[in-house]
């Protein structure tokens, strides 16, 4: 002992961190990650190692040469986003075009906020938006899923529309529940398996990584409203189990509505975001010009949040009954 | 099983000296007995250089309302009345005496012999307990008399034993209950009668089962008094949050528990009612926990006040070899220190000594708006957002959202992933705030 350390109280951390959170969230993506390599074989290999190696050096070379601060990009956030932007999108996407993504992603929806913590939206759907505004085309052109771990499924895949797609042009020829259920379906690669999310997002909760709130919240709405719909007329209208099961719904409510940075803090503004997503969301599947309404709705509560953070404040300790008095 | 109902966090117990026995450290050579061993201002000594005193002699009496008296803890002579530097640095009034035999004041009751009656009047408790100078040992040391005396208008309705000890490692209280439960159930009825209250919760948390058992066996023997065990949770311990887990009641901000109708007193201080009452013997030692991982014998030590600290440390194998940092006190509220040549008071319930490798911080992150220090929060306040604010000055904005509220549990900065040093910031500001408040209230 030569010198005493001297700090302020408190002398012990839980020894959480970003990074713990970030690969938590990382891990909790492994069975969908799985299940779009099976359905979608080489392609969706090909778009998610794209997606996260350029998110990362995007990351790193902003970090190094623009702003001229210490690179972090081992605080496993920029994984994160790179992996879920590759999630959000087709498995046959050309290669550039998940580059160019993952530059807006992380130099527009993330650094030029000022990096991690300091972004108003989500970065891998700000990146995610950016590619369905510019490449409607290719943005919305799914490869049939094999099922086949397949190696040949990137170039000249056959193409499948998804379930919402199906839906706007009626609801005569949906998939069953149980394929969508299993990932059996058209769609973005990270969220055609609704299990394999589920799965993952009871990995974030145990956790306690998310908390309930979030999920929960947006998934009850949308059932809530879309069973309305399907009361009242269930030609027009899919049943609420058809919503929940498709188009990114569980992929958007666990994995990227979730995200800290962008969502609010206290218990009532995280059940205002939920509503106001799953509101949204329902909306813009029923009446919008795009069948997607996900990535959409959360940008629009991102915007909301800090909103919500600063008016909806946690209940402070004895203050019901000052109210009382 | 109750606890309290907002935010709270569960840092690991390290209890390492559970269980050990209270061991008496040996008297000092020379005592030097610190004058501001209480909250309020030092007191004033009432012996000069020279003088030779006894075991239990006043030395000092209190200066103002809000002080207390503060008597010898060894017999000797006094050969020093000046200043010392404290654990933190800061000049602190004492006085020195060369210890001499170990003569104690005839009125004072050595016996081993449990003394149950107390036939004294609700004002004769009070005054008993002021004279002996008994202060609360949970921490703050609040004058533990100015308690007994509720404000005008102001009834207390139940009286609340917090035997919670909710600060990881620190087993003193602990160990106090199981050698002494009898002597505090007492303490307990006097405080009870001097209070005028039919109804005592004594809140454990059930990490002690030995000790709610005993206690519970205890309480079947005495009228009124309820043993509550409670889930373990941090900050558990604090008055607050104690009164809310006990009785559903939540003191508004600003307020005391007397509010509330609670009175709040820790279970060492029990005790020194029951040695002050029954046996004469005014707060002149106290068990404190001497512990670490690295502390070769971790255990809990009887110290008269004066004694250099480093004699019970030697008791427990001495400093360990890499220690980085001591503190005075648990890791979640203790402060560190900075001296080690310091004497033992009223208020050291412990030193905590942590291996280098746990001493230092780590780099602070960007706030990632996790939320994690609002669900960690008890008393219900956003800390990220006082940080912010007290970074940036903003003393108005931090007063509306609450910052006089905080208690420095600790509790968002040991949740926080990116390791921001969130309470600093919040002491700072609450400091400065508090200062304005003052300045305010003086001016009208």
């Amino acid at each position: 002992m030569n010198q005493l350390i001297v700090s302020p109280a408190p002398h012990v951390h839980n020894s959480d961190s970003v990074a713990k959170n970030m690969y938590s969230v990382v891990i909790a993506l492994v069975p969908a990650y799985l299940a779009a390599l099976y359905f979608f074989g080489l392609g969706a290999l090909l778009v998610s190692l794209t997606a996260v190696v350029s998110c990362v050096l995007f990351e790193y070379l902003i970090q190094r040469f623009l702003l001229k601060t210490k690179p972090s990009v081992w605080d496993g956030s920029a994984i994160l986003t790179g992996l879920l932007l590759a999630f959000n999108l087709p498995s046959n996407l050309p290669i550039w075009m998940v580059i160019l993504g993952a530059l807006v992603a992380i130099g527009i929806g993330k650094m030029s906020f000022g990096g991690l913590g300091n972004n108003i939206f989500n970065p891998a759907l700000v990146g995610r938006v950016f590619l369905l505004i510019s490449f409607p085309t290719q943005m919305t052109t799914w490869p049939r899923p094999l099922g086949n771990w397949g190696l040949a499924s990137y170039i000249d895949a056959e193409t499948a529309a998804t379930p919402l797609a199906m839906m706007k042009g009626g609801l005569a020829e949906m998939p069953s529940h149980i394929d969508l259920l299993l990932g059996n379906t058209g769609g973005s690669m990270g969220e055609i398996c609704a299990a394999a999310l589920l799965l993952g997002g009871i990995f974030l909760l145990c956790r306690k990584v998310i908390t309930w709130h979030i999920p929960v919240s947006i998934l009850l709405t949308v059932a809530l409203f879309t069973a309305i719909l399907h009361f009242a007329n269930p030609t027009v209208y899919a049943s609420p189990l058809t919503h929940l099961l498709t188009g990114g719904l569980m992929l958007g409510a666990i994995f990227m509505a979730t995200d800290y940075v962008t969502s609010p803090m206290t218990f009532w503004g995280q059940i205002i975001y939920g509503v106001g997503i799953g509101i949204l969301t329902v909306v813009i599947r029923t009446w919008g010009a795009y069948p997607e309404g996900m990535s959409f709705a959360i940008l629009i509560m991102n915007a909301v949040t800090p909103l919500l953070n600063t008016y909806i404040k946690p209940k402070r300790f004895g203050e019901k009954r000052k109210k009382e008095n | 099983m109750k606890t309290f109902k907002i935010g709270g966090v569960h840092p690991q117990a390290n209890k390492l000296s559970a269980g050990q026995r209270i061991q008496q450290v040996a008297l000092p050579t020379q005592a030097v007995i610190l004058l501001d061993q209480h909250l309020g201002a030092p007191a004033t000594p009432i012996v000069a250089i020279g003088d030779s005193v006894k075991v239990g002699q006043l030395i000092a009496a209190p200066t103002g309302f809000m002080s207390a008296n503060v008597h010898s803890s060894v017999s000797g002579t006094v050969t020093k009345i000046d200043t010392v530097t404290d654990a933190w640095g800061r000049h602190s009034p004492a006085i020195t005496i060369d210890v001499e035999a170990d003569h104690w004041l005839e009125s004072i009751d050595r016996t081993p012999e449990i003394n149950r009656i107390c036939r004294l009047s609700k004002e004769e408790i009070i005054k008993k307990i002021q004279n002996a100078g008994i202060v609360g040992l949970g921490g703050a040391c609040f004058p533990t008399h100015i308690k007994l005396m509720p404000p005008p208008g102001k009834i207390a309705e139940v009286l609340i034993v917090n035997a919670v000890e909710c600060e990881p490692y620190l087993t003193c209280d602990h160990q106090l209950m199981m050698e002494h439960g009898e002597e505090i159930f007492i303490g307990i009825s006097i405080l009870m009668k001097a209070l005028a209250v039919q109804k005592t919760l004594i809140g454990i948390e059930n990490n002690k089962k030995d000790v709610i058992d005993y206690f519970q066996r205890l309480a079947n023997r005495h009228f009124g008094i309820e043993v509550v065990p409670l889930k373990m949770c941090y900050p558990q311990g604090g008055e607050k949050q104690l009164i809310d887990a006990l009785i559903g009641r939540q003191v508004p901000s600003g307020a005391l528990p007397i509010e509330v109708g609670a009175v709040v007193q820790n279970v060492a201080t029990t005790f020194a009612v029951y040695e002050a009452v029954q046996k004469n013997k005014p707060l002149i030692e106290r068990v404190m926990t001497v512990t670490g991982k690295e502390v070769k014998n971790p255990g809990n030590f009887l110290i008269r006040f004066g004694t250099p600290l480093m004699a019970a440390v030697e008791m427990a194998g001495g400093i360990p070899e890499n220690t980085g940092k001591i503190i005075g006190g648990g890791p979640m509220m203790g402060r560190a220190y900075m001296n080690t040549d310091v004497p033992a008071s009223k208020r050291t319930s412990g030193l905590l000594f942590m291996p280098e490798q746990d001493s230092l911080r780590e780099e602070p992150q960007n706030c990632i708006r996790c939320g994690k220090c609002i669900s960690a929060c008890p008393m219900g306040l956003e800390p990220y957002l006082l940080t912010n604010l007290s970074e940036r000055g903003l003393y108005n904005d931090l007063e509306k959202n609450g910052i006089m509220d905080c208690i420095e549990c600790g509790c968002c900065l040991f949740s926080c992933p990116s390791h921001r040093p969130l309470l600093d910031y919040v002491r700072q500001g609450k400091a400065t705030v508090g200062g304005i408040i003052r300045a305010r209230n003086a001016k009208k």
